[in-house]
């Protein structure tokens, strides 16, 4: 029943199995969020703390609901009003949580490698709700569930990952986890936008959209941080959304049906076109309740590992 | 009356005099008397068996952060020394990114007073001054007094010197003292906001990227400066491939340049960097296979001059946060022996006595502070038993900080001792 690890650090490495159980799980949790009465008993007694030391309105929501749905007492810690910005070291931090005989930990952070270092210094499960710009598991997690969803199976599936992949923690947990579900993989974006060593990782490059677009079955298209046009890594959002944007148009010229997923918030008309987002191939909606449905899934395998 | 000190059947090993032998070596008063096969000990003569260990003429480390002054909670004089001569040196050059800088002769004199009363003196403490007033970068500092003061090298070390004007005029005036311009070489633009070695790795963990080009492009340019201005350039801890390439070829061209690389940079790979353990976090960062590769083949081939360990002290409460946070740096004095030992000597890459020209020979050369063993000289030894097996335990460094990714490594080699200035420590 238990998953392989006490943790939800990542998904590089994850064993198959264990992302089978999870997308499985998360099947019958769907059902109970369909149901008139949302609420299930499974962790009743089980504390949970949600520690957001960065903004984050939907994943955390999402986590909360998740939480409160599976009958765990909920607290949540923001940025701003934790002692984070007071000059705590986060190891402090989490001897404070420790203390506090918590059950199970939520981690999102503006740094990578922050879910582990706080795998390592306390014994409550730890799950990674996004570090920095490496992984965002459940994210990855609840993009599989959607096309699994759609398509049937990964297996086979060719997803394309657009836009800014530098600084995407979704664009690598959906890499690796794809990868591992036997899915082909391919990134499009500027060559400012891709880190270095990505064709490393298995994916291919594309740097024009409308090249990849008759080989894929989904596009997973990323938010472009407004901040990117001012630190140069292309020369204007106009361009960008010229060169790079997914639009009705493009999507036409393919010749087939394509899904089209987005992680949220949508910047519309920058990455993703207005008429794309509310499109029938969309299925961007699906993701945000499939997303409560594997975090459900989630908390309830890992404190089943207990 | 003298002080007379015996040390029986140590292989001396001396490469300014070439000698290579098991011998006896007679000090009197701080001085070698004899070097001799077989010496009799008289009845005063303290005798020390060092039957097993090696001699070397005094090891140093030309590339030390002690820290003091401005910030005595990371290390200070005192602890950094007792650090090194643990370590097996008899000196140290002390980098000027303190709090002043070392931009004043004032700030040299008081380094090198602290340095002459922490354990009686026993380690040489040489300050590097700061090429630029405040190592900002914009003019420079009082070259002439500095080094008059006591300073042996000019850095900016902790950041490049990044104006090539700046630069070329440093290289120039540089030149009348004899004393190396050492530059920290780096880009600031193309390192800016990096935390790691850029590559498959750094993808991998969303951590941002410090590209090897940050590096070898300065490196590039200076040479050019170097060889322009006719001058004495060093390279700092240097880390990649195509960095000692970029030296091997500015050799051959004959410009004088010489360059170091730390124990770290031989030993491990980016990949440690996986544990998002901040104790891999130094700069420059640690790179590739490929690099550590090419850094053995420069230390063999005679292109990598000097073996020093960027020794960067910081506070636990420091690097106890996120990798993104943490200060740059690790500890090096106590383990650049046995790193050394066993990542270049055992397996063959280098001999015993290139391990002591790079430690010892070369970097004294570099600084103008030659030590050699033979009758007549001042007594300047370090011990070493190379084949000592210990497990490093950052719990018992004597430097004040235990900032190390090797805790729990079991090493080859050791030292054993030192001698300085009349006085012995056995370890």
């Amino acid at each position: 029943m238990a998953l392989t690890s006490r943790h939800l650090l990542r998904l590089q490495g994850m064993p198959k199995d264990d992302i089978t159980k999870i997308l499985d799980t998360a099947i019958s949790f769907k059902e109970i969020l369909n149901r008139p009465i949302k609420k299930v008993p499974t962790l009743q007694g089980k504390t949970i703390v949600n520690l957001f030391f960065e903004n984050s309105t939907r994943t955390r929501t999402s986590f909360e609901l998740a939480e409160r749905r599976l009958s765990a007492d909920v607290l949540s810690f923001a940025a701003s009003s934790s002692s984070v910005t007071k000059g705590e070291t986060l190891k402090d931090t989490a001897r404070n949580i420790e203390a506090m005989k918590i059950d199970m930990v939520v981690i999102r952070h503006n740094a990578a490698g922050t879910a582990d270092f706080l795998s390592k210094v306390i014994n409550a499960n730890v799950i990674n709700a996004g570090d920095g710009q490496h992984e965002h598991p459940t994210q990855g997690l609840l993009d599989m569930y959607t096309l699994r969803e759609k398509f049937g199976s990964l297996e086979g599936l060719h997803v394309c990952i657009v836009g800014d992949v530098l600084h995407s923690r979704v664009a690598r947990s959906n890499i690796f986890g794809l990868q591992t579900m036997g899915a082909k993989v391919s990134v499009c974006g500027p060559a400012t936008l891709l880190p270095r060593g990505i064709e490393q990782l298995g994916v291919d490059v594309y740097h024009h959209i409308d090249d990849v677009l008759p080989k894929v079955d989904a596009l997973n298209v990323l938010r472009i941080q407004m901040e990117r046009e001012a630190g140069g890594y292309f020369p204007s959002l106009r361009e960008f959304h010229r060169y790079f944007g997914v639009t009705k148009e493009r999507l036409d010229r393919a010749g087939k049906p394509i899904t089209i997923l987005h992680p949220g918030p949508i910047n519309r008309d920058v990455e993703l076109s207005a008429d794309v987002a509310d499109g029938p191939h969309s299925v961007i909606l699906e993701q945000v309740l499939n997303g409560v449905a594997i975090r459900m899934a989630v908390l309830y395998l890992l404190g089943a590992s207990e | 009356m003298s002080e007379r000190i015996l040390l029986r059947s140590g292989r001396l090993i001396d490469p300014p005099t070439g000698r290579d032998e098991v011998t006896d070596i007679l000090i009197v008063d701080g001085t070698i008397h004899t070097i001799q096969r077989s010496i009799t000990p008289g009845p005063e003569d303290k005798v020390v068996d060092l039957t097993g260990k090696i001699v070397a003429p005094g090891l140093i480390d030309i590339h030390v952060h002690l820290r003091e002054p401005g910030y005595e909670h990371k290390e200070t004089i005192e602890t950094g020394t007792l650090s090194a001569a643990y370590g097996g040196f008899t000196a140290v050059c002390c980098m000027p990114n303190t709090n002043p800088a070392i931009d004043d002769e004032s700030i040299v004199t008081f380094i090198t007073t602290q340095g002459k009363k922490a354990h009686d003196g026993i380690v040489d403490v040489y300050p590097i001054a700061s090429v630029s007033k405040a190592r900002e970068g914009k003019t420079l500092a009082p070259i002439a007094e500095l080094v008059h003061a006591g300073a042996v090298g000019l850095s900016d070390d902790g950041a490049p010197v990044f104006d090539a004007k700046l630069m070329r005029r440093a290289l120039e005036y540089a030149t009348m003292y004899k004393v190396p311009v050492m530059q920290h070489c780096e880009i600031p633009e193309l390192a800016h906001g990096g935390v790691m070695n850029e590559g498959k790795v750094s993808t991998e963990l969303g951590l941002p990227g410090i590209p090897g080009i940050a590096e070898e492009i300065m490196i590039a340019r200076d040479l050019l400066l170097a060889e322009y201005t006719n001058s004495r350039y060093h390279v700092c801890h240097m880390s990649t491939a195509a960095a000692v390439d970029l030296v091997r070829q500015g050799k051959k061209k004959g410009i004088s340049v010489t360059c170091e690389v730390t124990p770290h940079h031989f030993t491990v790979t980016d990949e440690l960097v996986r544990s998002y353990d901040t104790n891999t976090k130094m700069n420059p960062p640690l790179r590739t296979q490929k690099d550590v590769d090419a850094i053995k083949e420069g230390l063999k081939d005679g292109t990598i001059d000097v073996i020093a360990t960027d020794h960067a002290p910081h506070s636990l409460d420091e690097k106890e946060v996120d990798y993104i946070q943490a200060p740059f740096g690790i500890v090096g004095l106590e383990t650049a022996i046995g790193l050394t030992v066993t990542e270049l000597v055992k397996p063959g890459h280098l001999t015993l006595r290139q391990m002591i020209e790079k430690f010892s020979t070369n970097p004294r050369a570099i600084i103008g502070k030659p030590v050699t063993v033979a009758a007549g000289e001042r007594a300047n030894l370090s011990f070493i038993d190379p084949e000592a097996q210990w497990t490093v335990n950052i719990a018992a460094f004597r430097s004040k900080s235990k900032n190390s990714p090797f805790n729990g490594k079991v090493l080859t080699g050791k030292a054993s001792g030192i001698y300085n200035h009349g006085k012995l420590m056995l370890y």
